[in-house]
């Protein structure tokens, strides 16, 4: 029996909006296509079909970050990168996330020199920060699927 | 003959005393040279010897050492299958050589690391810029008494006074 029979002929599903806007963020997040270093290559392999993150709304790895919503930093950001790092960022339409995929993204991992940016957090917001070196493609679809849960506690008004 | 030893006894021939040392290692054979010459043997080992390429240009720092500075020229010739090396020993904390990326073009990014990365200065070369660091960064990190910017790692006993010094970006207005 379908949800039609059992709701009736009516054609209409009460729900709150800011429930609706953010199933919608959650539906169809759209990454960019960006790596960095080894970590990108968990995050292509998490684009095949065996792990296909195309069931959460994101096959799509956008090549500009104006038609991008995520932004996956997969892999260690040199002192010189992270200008473009920002510039990149501020290029992208709001709503925007970032995820920090991997050690040298989210803490420079084993890397604590001169050369490398302590934590990509000091350039742009994290919201989600996967552990590894690199992480498998569960583990990053386990972040997203934590960046889910944080954006469907979202408040209507946080993006102006 | 091998083309290694002729390439020697003709160097000594042409050079003379501008040859300093020769030594060899492991089937690796290296001369060190008088530094002010090394163009004129660069052009010489390129002209007259066929060393037409230039495999890699490094540079040492052999802190606290004096002479403190190396640079090495890793030659190989196509022509015969020999691989050469020449070296010169730079004085000072504010060395400098001449440039071969006349005679060797791809001396040109070589050398620009050697500067970037240990601070030599190549004279006469076309464009010598940062090639890998930031172009305003200051100080040549490849050297040995350079610090190498060590941050404190966080555990869970020193949590706090560490997040304390670090500046989030989430916390700045943007």
């Amino acid at each position: 029996m379908g949800a039609e029979q059992k709701l009736g002929n009516m054609g209409v599903v009460t729900a709150r909006l800011e429930d609706v806007i953010n199933w919608g963020r959650t539906g169809a997040m759209w990454p960019m296509l960006f790596g960095l270093a080894c970590c990108a290559i968990e995050m292509m392999a998490s684009q095949t079909a065996t792990h296909d993150s195309s069931r959460f709304g994101m096959e799509l790895m956008r090549a500009s970050p104006r038609q991008s919503d995520l932004m996956i930093v997969a892999g260690r950001v040199s002192r010189k990168m992270a200008p473009v790092l920002r510039r990149l960022y501020d290029q992208m339409p709001e709503p925007k996330w970032v995820l920090a995929m991997g050690d040298c993204a989210s803490c420079s991992g084993v890397f604590n020199n001169y050369a490398l940016v302590q934590g990509v957090d000091e350039v742009v917001p994290v919201d989600v920060y996967v552990a590894g070196c690199p992480p498998r493609p569960e583990a990053l679809m386990n972040g997203f699927l934590t960046l889910h849960d944080k954006i469907r506690k979202e408040k209507i008004g946080k993006w102006s | 003959m091998s083309h290694l030893s002729h390439t020697l006894s003709e160097l000594q021939a042409a050079f003379g005393t501008d040859i300093q040392a020769v030594s060899e290692f492991r089937g690796e054979t290296t001369v060190v040279v008088e530094p002010t010459r090394i163009l004129a043997i660069s052009q010489y080992l390129h002209d007259q010897l066929s060393y037409t390429f230039l495999a890699d240009l490094a540079a040492v720092d052999y802190f606290p050492e004096e002479p403190r500075f190396a640079v090495s020229y890793v030659l190989f010739s196509l022509a015969q299958n020999t691989r050469f090396r020449v070296k010169v020993f730079l004085e000072g904390d504010e060395p400098s050589v001449d440039s071969v990326s006349g005679v060797w073009l791809s001396a040109n990014w070589h050398e620009r690391e050697a500067y970037d990365l240990m601070g030599i200065h190549f004279n006469n070369h076309p464009d010598l810029r940062r090639i890998l660091m930031p172009a305003e960064w200051e100080g040549h990190p490849q050297r040995k008494d350079y610090p190498l910017g060590y941050e404190e790692i966080q555990f869970s006993f020193n949590w706090r006074e560490v997040d304390g010094t670090k500046s989030y970006a989430k916390d700045r207005s943007e």
